[in-house]
């Protein structure tokens, strides 16, 4: 699912929905719409283990039966890890809630992994310094509506060079890590990528392979909490 | 021998092109067989772009029956867009398939159906791309059989020297057919190569080599004469009877990236005998025979389940034809009202029973827009065309649209039709102008709408029409600008009527390429050496690009564009198709075409589904027969619904 869209994600999901025969709920008007919302998805081009929605149903149902009815109905490439119930306003009950998961209101920050192909640890680790050092990096990004400016250093956290590499016997490989705030406008992966390859001296011989870890509050991603995440492929 | 995945050298250049989704595959329905399992594997190919070619029902329908075979594999193919090309060409990645990213080189056969001629080029590139030599008398025993089939292969004579095999007609049993007698020829150590398996396929298969074309100094054919043994002089079409024994797809493929169709598609019908003279699909499809009612209510149950659509289309090639049509609407409409599942029937004719239809399908839904086809300005135009619609009928029909809450009507022209006046394309002008009139008055407010959308007419193999002259595009563009400023000098209706149409040079190409012979071929590969993709999109396609081809390629011949396209047929001349069998009678279509050019007015053909037999040939020459209810059947809701909205 790494290069569809947020619109395909949206529509293969809507699909295994009806697939799965939840009752689920449509919006009123001409053209009734499933009821389900999703929260920040990631862009095209990046892989994601975690990404949040939420949707209404119509009759009340188990929460492990709509994980497996969906998980059963879904594309590969589109799990369902978990299935919690909401409060009657959409947001999650008091006093319930795993240490990565939170109301759409707390997805404050991404943890994000990246590849980067034909880049040596050694130079990765002075580019990233160079990065972290720095008080802005302002980069451009071509958008649909024209050239778009960020500063894609104030949205970044934390940033470092994991010690493992990509694939033993290929050619060099640097893995990062990194805590992006979820700002806006949004600051993505690739303008990331951008400032350190323009101002940091990085050139990946190929397109990065980025992958979203987890998503939640700022002090649940940072720090050693997502060095034990696992690898993403 | 397994055969690896292309994917790891193909997925590092996703990133750089556009819609990356289209190259991944995965998608709900697909189906991966281990490469070892099958000995028999086709690599099946609709040559334009995914987002196109994945609707496709004939694709999805030969996958199915293909893949539902023990020991036979089926996977998929689309021609990739210039980006991608580009890149595949620079990193060495070659054609791959979607199930399992194989290189398509490896498979056994490699099959294209062409629902038009304009996609002949993009048969090159994924030729050119999957590394298979571009001619078949290249070819060896190592490449996969490249068979064509589709409505554009009943002329395959433009592509000849690139296929090594064309079927005609329904491929549901003929891909089974080709399967057992490669499975065969395999088992047997491939007796005779290459050629020995062609020649096991020539009795019920086109094979373009095997057939010798000689011309005339004029230009013209003298004949086509098998070059060997045991080949016969004419091949016929292939007709699946009882579409009730063959209800797929079961499984559509649902994509992940868009497309042009998001519906899951069930055909009610297959054929058409109205007798249009400029259609080809109503020629070569005949007989009709329908699906019946309970066959097609429980394919949508099932493929709504299977599927997660939320769309259904009852295609045919004029849907309201259905002998049980009413009961399937009103029972479908009773089904489906719930559970916010559309239904729509895609092709319609000038009637208002249709508007009652499309009423009926739209129960719960939005009435947008209703399209109908009257094809011809005036009332004599249209005889001609043997498309028996009154102008009466028309504003009965639009009326009711109007005043049954339909805001918007879509009417279908064509222009530069056999004897079209300039005065026949302004009666298409005062004829929105009177739809607008009525509508205005029926619907009793003026903001409705009526489109007007014109195609240039291009005459087609195994028609009446096929020895017509096509219009020159220059006498086509200045009907349609005439008409253009026609309808927006009058200010009473400019607002209220949208003028859309195909200038007449889009129309010369697609003329060349559907009455082309052999000596075409040398046209396309030289359009395609210079850059041609994608010709059936306007922003891609060149007419300028394939006149330079036309005459750098046919220099030497004394044949040329004008030749193909704009000039008149005799009874006598030899066509390019002459020898491939639709199973229409030659003296029939000869004095239908007559008929529909008799000085003193056109004569009218009745449909055969209503009226006595009048002897066209395809069933007489195929051993066929019309199959049509009505049934008598009702579909019960409660039994074939999918359980969507409460388990």
């Amino acid at each position: 699912m790494r290069f569809a869209s947020h619109r395909d994600v949206a529509r293969a999901f809507e699909r295994g929905v009806r697939r799965a025969g939840l009752p689920i709920a449509y919006s009123a008007g001409f053209t009734p719409h499933p009821k389900i919302s999703y929260a920040g998805g990631a862009p095209t081009g990046v892989a994601s283990e975690a990404e949040y929605l939420s949707l209404a149903l119509t009759v009340r149902q188990a929460e492990t039966q709509v994980c497996l009815r969906l998980n059963a109905a879904l594309p590969d490439g589109i799990d369902v890890i978990d299935v919690t119930e909401a409060g009657g306003d959409g947001s999650r009950p008091a006093g319930s809630g795993s240490a990565s998961a939170g109301g759409f209101g707390h997805l404050e920050a991404s943890g994000w992994r990246m590849v980067l192909p034909g880049v040596a640890p050694e130079v990765a680790r002075r580019a990233v310094a160079g990065f972290l050092a720095r008080t802005e990096a302002p980069v451009e990004r071509l958008t649909d509506k024209g050239v778009r400016r960020l500063d894609a250093r104030a949205a970044v956290v934390e940033m470092t060079v994991l010690d493992e590499t990509a694939e033993p016997g290929s050619e060099d490989c640097a893995i990062l890590r990194m805590v992006v705030l979820h700002t806006a406008p949004a600051v993505r992966p690739e303008d990331i990528v951008t400032a350190l390859r323009e101002q940091d001296g990085i050139a990946p011989s190929s397109p990065p392979m980025i992958t979203r870890l987890a998503q939640g509050q700022r002090a649940q991603l940072t720090g050693q909490a997502l060095l034990a995440g696992k690898g993403a492929s | 021998m397994p055969v690896e995945s292309v994917y790891p050298a193909l997925e590092p250049l996703l990133p750089s092109v556009r819609k990356p989704i289209q190259y991944v595959g995965g998608e709900v329905g697909s189906v991966v067989k281990d490469w070892d399992s099958a000995d028999v594997r086709w690599a099946l190919c609709y040559p334009d772009a995914y987002e196109v070619g994945l609707p496709n029902q004939g694709i999805q329908i030969l996958y199915e029956v293909l893949n539902e075979r023990d020991g036979v594999l089926a996977e998929r193919t689309y021609t990739v867009w210039p980006d991608l090309e580009a890149l595949m060409r620079e990193h060495d990645v070659p054609q791959f398939t979607l199930e399992a990213h194989r290189p398509v080189a490896a498979f056994d056969v490699l099959g294209f159906s062409f629902a038009a001629e304009l996609g002949y080029t993009n048969m090159l590139t994924v030729l050119d791309l999957a590394g298979i030599p571009i001619f078949s008398s290249e070819r060896g025993e190592c490449h996969p059989l490249v068979i064509a089939g589709g409505h554009a292969a009943f002329n395959p004579e433009p592509v000849a020297d690139f296929l090594d095999a064309v079927v005609l007609g329904d491929g549901e049993q003929a891909v089974l057919a080709i399967t057992e007698v490669i499975r065969e020829w395999k088992r047997e150590g491939c007796p005779g190569g290459r050629d020995g398996l062609l020649l096991r396929l020539a009795p019920f298969v086109y094979i373009p080599r095997f057939y010798d074309v000689s011309y005339h100094a004029d230009g013209k054919i003298s004949k086509v004469v098998p070059n060997r043994q045991g080949v016969p002089a004419t091949v016929s079409k292939h007709t699946l009877m009882d579409l009730d024994a063959w209800p797929y797809p079961r499984q559509p493929i649902v994509p992940v990236a868009e497309t042009v169709h998001e519906r899951y598609s069930v055909e009610i019908f297959r054929g058409c005998t109205r007798g249009c003279r400029f259609c080809q699909a109503g020629m070569i499809t005949r007989p009709v025979r329908e699906r019946s009612i309970t066959t097609i209510g429980q394919m949508v149950a099932d493929g709504i389940a299977a599927s997660g659509f939320n769309e259904v289309g009852l295609l045919s090639l004029s849907s309201a034809d259905h002998s049980e049509i009413n009961e399937i609407a009103v029972d479908l409409a009773d089904c489906y009202e719930d559970s916010k599942v559309g239904l729509s029937l895609p092709s319609t004719r000038v009637d208002a029973f249709n508007v009652t239809l499309a009423d009926e399908l739209s129960r719960n839904g939005r009435r947008s827009g209703l399209t109908f086809a009257p094809e011809g300005g005036s009332e004599r135009l249209r005889k001609v065309i043997n498309k028996m619609v009154t102008e009466e009928d028309l504003i009965r029909t639009v009326t009711t649209a109007y005043a049954s809450g339909w805001r918007q009507v879509k009417l279908y022209f064509m222009c530069g039709l056999p004897t079209e006046t300039d005065e026949d394309v302004q009666a298409i002008g005062q004829l929105a102008r009177k739809v607008i009139a009525a509508g205005r008055e029926a619907a009793g407010r003026r903001d409705i709408r009526c489109t007007v959308s014109i195609g240039g007419f291009v005459p087609k193999p195994h028609t009446p029409f096929q020895w017509a002259a096509q219009c020159a595009p220059e006498v086509v563009d200045a009907r349609l600008r005439a008409l253009g400023g026609a309808l927006r000098a009058d200010r009473a209706y400019a607002k209220s009527i949208g003028y859309r149409y195909h200038g007449g040079q889009d129309g010369i190409i697609e003329g060349l390429l559907s009455r082309g012979d052999r000596r075409v071929s040398g046209v396309i590969l030289a359009a395609w050496k210079e850059g041609a993709r994608f010709d059936g999109w306007s922003e891609h396609f060149s007419f300028e690009r394939w006149q330079r081809s036309a005459e750098q390629a046919l220099a030497g011949d004394p044949v040329d564009l004008a030749w193909y396209t704009t000039r008149e047929r005799d009874y006598s001349e030899v066509l390019p198709w002459d020898h491939l069998d639709a199973g229409l009678d030659r003296d029939w279509l000869w004095q239908d075409w007559q008929d529909s050019i008799a000085p003193e007015g056109a004569g009218e053909v009745e449909d055969c589904r209503w009226t006595p037999c009048y002897e066209c040939g395809a069933c007489s020459s195929m051993g066929t027969e019309i199959q049509v209810g009505p049934t008598g059947q009702r579909l019960d809701g409660r039994r074939l619904l999918p359980v969507i909205g409460g388990r």
